[in-house]
């Protein structure tokens, strides 16, 4: 595929991507996967220790 | 003779008083004390990234209802054309993008979590019709932008609303009403619900791991000691855990 496919301007319309029954525009797809992406790293990354605890 | 009554001892203020206020005060006081409304330390297991989507999703709240402020008071000939009108329209649109962003991840984690445990059902619910008044209010924001976008959705929606059978109760393609629903009426019920979520979140405290002990539920909590060594520290103790002591949810339960 060609990675220029991805870069579309946020003045330009939409790009969608099919696969049989599920459409899906790029921007919303990225969004999504950005979700799923911080909800995986809110889990599992480690917290900051409170500094002002002895 | 005088008909006024002697003044209270110092301290003494409400015991004897039945005045509406005075009886409103001392319950607001006990469901919901000072150090529980703005806790400076928060059970253990709070200590984790995913109980930051919350506030976050408060924060994003904030910025939109000031530059939708500013928006409102400039109106569409100044940010359409200006740079720092155009700069506004863009903080108030990214804005919203990351608050339904922050609220997804936060609602993510709270129906993982089963947080309407522990008598938390208001605050679930009061968080899900948070939740669809937001669409709401996004859906008619995308209404009122004043461009070529706004006139498409718009009579894409009016279909769409007509097709299910609501289309007469609202008129998609009223600017005029579409604005005062997106500016007045919707922000006004998000912002209510918001705080009675917030305000929920504090009486209740905040729903601990599935295989933790509630501190707010004392009928779990058969010995206070083992659990304070082993797993988080009860909300209303002196014992409460600073964060930063977190232990897996795995060795949460004695």
């Amino acid at each position: 595929m060609d990675p220029t496919y991805l870069l579309a301007g946020v003045n330009d319309p939409a790009r969608y991507l099919d696969w049989g029954w599920l459409s899906i525009s790029v921007p919303n797809l990225i969004v999504i996967l950005l979700m799923i992406a911080l909800f995986g790293l809110a889990i599992l990354l480690p917290f900051p220790k409170d500094r002002d605890k002895p | 003779m005088s008909t006024t009554r002697p003044a209270p001892e110092v301290g003494d203020e409400d015991a004897g008083s039945s005045m509406w206020t005075s009886r409103l005060r001392r319950a607001w006081l006990k469901k919901l004390p000072p150090d529980k409304l703005l806790p400076d330390r928060q059970p253990a297991y709070v200590a984790s990234w995913i109980y930051v989507f919350g506030v976050l999703t408060i924060a994003a709240f904030l910025v939109i209802l000031v530059s939708g402020l500013v928006l409102a008071f400039a109106g569409p000939a100044w940010y359409h054309t200006s740079s720092l009108g155009r700069y506004t329209n863009s903080l108030h649109f990214w804005s919203v993008q990351l608050f339904f962003v922050f609220m997804v991840i936060h609602l993510w984690g709270k129906f993982w979590m089963a947080a309407w445990r522990g008598r938390r059902r208001l605050t679930w619910m009061t968080g899900v019709v948070a939740f669809l008044a937001s669409i709401g209010t996004a859906f008619t924001g995308y209404l009122v932008q004043t461009n070529l976008d706004s006139q498409w959705i718009s009579f894409e929606a009016k279909d769409g609303l007509n097709a299910v059978g609501i289309g007469a109760f609202f008129n998609v393609t009223d600017l005029g009403q579409m604005l005062l629903l997106h500016a007045c009426l919707l922000p006004l019920v998000v912002g209510v619900i918001t705080v009675w979520h917030l305000l929920l979140v504090r009486t209740r405290g905040v729903v601990p791991p599935i295989d933790a002990v509630d501190p707010t539920d004392v009928t779990d909590v058969t010995d206070v000691t083992d659990v304070t060594d082993t797993t988080v520290a009860p909300a209303d103790s002196a014992d409460m855990a600073v964060q930063g002591d977190a232990v897996p949810a795995t060795q949460a339960r004695p």
